[in-house]
């Protein structure tokens, strides 16, 4: 299955890409993944890499399971009561799912942000980007070292220049837009990893949009990410590569650029022309 | 049937009005700062006020929270993240049953494990008696309230590596807080006018107490007292601790809403 991803490797993305050529092992790797909603199984023997400081996409029709495979990347698969995962998943050469691994641990290298805005709403702006600051093991952070954390976490999501002047603001008084970016801030604050997002523009506007592309284009200088989009031209626009998922196996993943060309299997190329889905 | 409905609507609201209007008619006219500032004076004096009453039945309230609110508030909450088990229905059931528990009932039991072993009677005794009638409204609301913060909010806090309880406490019960308040609130209303529980456990007292371990007045218990006197002017202060009673919840009642309001205000962007 890597295959594809091996043969396309550093001769198709389209910027001068200064990750490319570094020659790390993946950030992620997946190996024999299934996933399971009670009976419902919904990922079906993935295995596949997600390259270091790279953005991959994850594409497909709604329930063919890239959501639930994101989700098992940092465990929050097995929050909900009726689910089960087997196979590995492995983190810098670590399985995830061995015994012993912390859940907690992992989270925060393994950030996340979901679908819909979810500023914590008891909390300011500033109190949400430093919410996992506050939780992280080992000697509290002084005051001066979260203000520039939380600075710092703000401008990577571009909305520091919007929300400067009212840190204090509740964070249920800026736009969706912003509150989106709010999250990626509070995700991007503990420094993790890997990137988890998962169709994080789907209750945006077209600008607000814009913005996080944007942005998501510029995280992959500092960490690996990984996207879930059921919008073709958004894995077009911001991912290094794709994957293709349908009825919870992975059919294909390959560059972005040879993906979107010159498709090996006839579904990715149905889906992708738009013949279902 | 509009017409019936809203005419029962208005019937609703009948007692209420009677009440208030009958209490302050009179209450009124012994309500003075000596009410709420002086002791109770011996037959044939005039004046005199409940002072110690209405320290008495704040104290009470006290106990009856700090009997309450954690475990309601902690059971609510279990009954909410762990909705489903075998635990949490038998839980949600028996509080359901516990609400409808008669108060005198309570009383009775409080006498017997803790009136009787100490041999006396004390403040402590009451507010664990009107306390644990708080329990099931606590819970009951707290589980309602937490209900209601979405399931997208705990993911998120999970996803940042919030361990479940510090999800718990610091994102739900600080999310549903606003709701919790007012709920707390309207059981405090609810107990501040206990009389049957209290008879068995505080007795009252003519006296000034704020020993927690000896007898101590309530403003129910001294209306009660006051009420079946044969004095004309103890009547007359018994309506007026009526009236004070009655404000006292409808003051609690008011703050309540206002609690509610400014979540919904402050909800909203």
């Amino acid at each position: 299955m890597t295959d594809a991803g091996e043969r396309g490797t550093g001769v198709t993305l389209r910027e001068p890409a200064p990750t490319t050529e570094h020659g790390l092992p993946p950030a992620m790797r997946v190996v024999g993944l299934h996933a399971y909603f009670g009976s419902n199984h919904a990922v079906r023997d993935v295995s596949l890499d997600f390259p270091t400081h790279e953005v991959t996409a994850i594409i497909g029709p709604s329930g063919c399971g890239k959501s639930t495979l994101l989700r098992c990347l940092n465990r929050m698969h097995e929050a909900i009561p009726i689910a089960r995962v087997e196979g590995k998943v492995f983190f810098h050469d670590a399985d995830i799912y061995a015994g012993g691994v912390d859940p907690i641990a992992l989270r925060r290298h393994v950030g996340m942000v979901f679908q819909r805005p979810t500023p914590f709403p008891t909390m300011s702006i500033r109190d949400n980007v430093a919410a996992g600051l506050r939780i992280m093991p080992g000697k509290k952070p002084s005051r001066a070292a979260v203000d520039e954390i939380v600075e710092r976490a703000l401008r990577e999501a571009a909305l520091w220049d919007e929300v400067k002047d009212r840190l204090k603001a509740s964070a249920t008084m800026i736009s969706g837009g912003q509150q989106q970016r709010l999250c990626i801030a509070r995700a991007l604050a503990t420094a993790p990893h890997v990137l988890l997002l998962d169709e994080p523009t789907a209750s945006l506007d077209p600008i607000s949009t814009q913005k996080v592309e944007e942005l998501v284009y510029e995280l992959r200088k500092t960490m690996t990410v990984i996207i879930v989009t059921h919008n073709m031209q958004q894995a077009a626009r911001v991912s290094d590569r794709t994957v293709f998922m349908l009825a919870g196996e992975m059919i294909e993943t390959a560059p972005t650029r040879v993906m979107f060309t010159t498709p090996s299997d006839e579904r990715t190329e149905a889906y992708i022309t738009g013949r279902f889905g | 049937m509009v017409t019936l409905t809203c005419v029962a609507a208005a019937l609703a609201v009948v007692p209420l009005v009677v009440i208030l209007a009958y209490l302050m008619k009179q209450g009124a006219g012994s309500l003075s700062l000596d009410f709420f500032t002086r002791m109770p004076r011996p037959v044939g004096e005039p004046g005199g006020g409940m002072s110690n009453a209405i320290v008495g039945t704040l104290i009470l309230i006290g106990i009856a929270s700090a009997v309450g609110l954690p475990v309601g508030i902690g059971a609510g909450l279990y009954l909410a993240e762990h909705r489903g088990t075998r635990l949490a229905n038998g839980v949600r059931f028996l509080a359901d049953v516990l609400n409808g528990l008669p108060s005198i009932v309570m009383g009775i039991f409080a006498w017997q494990f803790l009136v009787r072993p100490f041999g006396h009677f004390s403040a402590l005794a009451g507010g664990a008696a009107i306390g644990a009638m708080m329990i099931p409204l606590v819970t009951r609301t707290t589980e309602e309230m937490v209900l209601t913060v979405p399931q997208s909010l705990r993911e998120a806090a999970l996803a940042l590596g919030y361990p479940r309880w510090r999800t718990s406490l610091q994102i739900v019960l600080r999310t549903a807080l606003g709701g919790i308040v007012t709920g707390v609130l309207v059981a405090v209303a609810r107990v501040a006018g206990e009389t049957a529980p209290l008879l068995f456990t505080v007795l009252g007292n003519e006296f000034w107490s704020t020993s927690l371990t000896q007898p101590i007045a309530a403003l129910p218990l001294q209306i009660f007292t006051y009420a079946n006197s044969p004095y004309e002017e103890w009547h007359s202060l018994a309506w007026a601790g009526a009236l004070v009673l009655i404000l006292m919840v409808l003051i609690i009642s008011l703050i309540a809403r206002v609690v509610t309001r400014a979540r919904h205000a402050g909800g909203h962007d």
